[in-house]
């Protein structure tokens, strides 16, 4: 009787499971189609999609890739969040397409364009040469006169107390995907502008009380197209998929230049 | 070269002066009627005087100097390249001297009863 009765038990939650499972819902994929050794101007090419609720648009778009349509370029790796490789403009807004489900859109038609203010390689691809060139140009790491190892290979640790980590730990969870410098307004005109994440990285080591390099940096970024140019529009601390403030960190490095801080 | 820093800082500091000296200004304004305020004897009148005459030529130095680096700016977020920024840079910096000069010369000769 026992048995029997289990067995009925099963029968029931095996039917309300199949009940929550939904059948796949379609969805259209717009996405942008361009290169520039080619082409004259971007065209848009529709995909229709089907999807799980659980599905990101980065799997949308390699299934796309792998079913439909070989030639669609994109760049991505980790589709975890954590190697920037993915950013895009999905509906208009600069977004991992690794960290954005579709479900979540809550759209009948995603739109998907390569990262504004980067010049296109192909399709989804960008070049991130300028961003890394200047993220380079602002020295991102500890710049001392000492090293943790001394000559006589003795190894010294230069440690700090967790409020002094608090100062700048946010800022070292930037990934580069560059959706900051792509949301950024002054960027949109300015092409010479150092941008967000330069300058945000500027900051992380600046308020690091283990670096020597405040005032070295500090005069990187005080010329005509450098701290000065930004508007505070806010928008790349909106798009940061890691919960970086840059539009912070720049306010805050700005101080440093007026006087306010040491 | 001036710095960039150094630059904004009179910007802001340009800024903050000519609001406070407008303010004043427009507390002048609010003694008579709007229209009594633009008759030519007022406006003649109040140059005559050299306090008010100071606080013209402050507002015309601060609001110049505010407003052409502003200008400066704008032209350079707008179009970048080397020849393009120098032109742009001393270009605002002439126009901004240009009318300096000419709006305190008119004070000038006002004030000294010349016109």
């Amino acid at each position: 009787m026992a048995a029997i009765k289990i067995h009925e038990e099963n029968d029931q939650n095996v039917k309300s499971i199949a009940a929550d499972i939904k059948p796949k819902n379609k969805i259209l994929f717009k996405i942008t189609k361009f290169n520039p050794h080619v082409d004259t101007h971007m065209k848009y090419v529709d995909y229709d999609v089907e999807y799980e609720h659980w599905n990101t648009v980065l799997d949308a778009l390699l299934m796309i890739k792998h079913k439909v349509d070989p030639s669609l370029a994109l760049r991505y790796s980790c589709r975890q969040a954590s190697c920037g490789s993915c950013g895009m403009m999905i509906n208009d807004k600069p977004s991992l397409a690794c960290f954005t489900k579709i479900n979540e859109l809550g759209s009948d038609v995603v739109k998907i364009e390569p990262m504004s203010n980067f010049p296109i390689l192909r399709d989804l691809a960008v070049d991130f040469t300028q961003m890394f060139n200047t993220h380079k140009k602002l020295k991102p790491y500890i710049i001392r006169s000492d090293s943790e190892i001394s000559q006589s290979n003795e190894i010294k640790e230069f440690s700090q107390d967790p409020d002094s980590v608090e100062k700048y730990i946010q800022f070292a969870n930037c990934i580069k995907c560059g959706l900051c410098n792509s949301a950024c307004p002054t960027m949109a005109t300015d092409s010479s502008f150092m941008g967000p994440q330069a300058l945000t990285q500027a900051y992380r080591y600046v308020s690091d009380d283990r670096d020597k390099g405040k005032n070295t940096r500090l005069k990187i970024i005080d010329e005509r197209h450098g701290i000065w140019r930004c508007h505070f529009a806010g928008s790349c601390s909106k798009v940061c998929p890691k919960g970086v403030d840059p539009a912070m960190g720049i306010q805050f490095l700005r101080s440093y230049l007026l006087g306010f801080r040491d | 070269m001036i710095r960039e820093s150094m630059i904004m800082k009179i910007h802001y500091a340009t800024a903050l002066g000519s609001v406070a000296l407008v303010v004043i200004h427009v507390l002048f304004r609010l003694t008579q009627n709007f229209h009594d305020s633009l008759k030519f004897d007022n406006v003649i009148t109040n140059y005559s005087l050299l306090p008010y005459s100071i606080l013209l030529e402050l507002i015309l130095i601060l609001i110049s100097i505010h407003g052409f680096n502003g200008l400066r700016v704008i032209l350079l977020e707008l179009n970048q390249g080397q020849k393009y920024e120098t032109i742009i840079t001393y270009g605002c910096l002439a126009s901004m001297i240009a009318l300096i000069t000419y709006g305190s010369r008119t004070i000038l000769m006002t004030s000294m009863g010349m016109i």
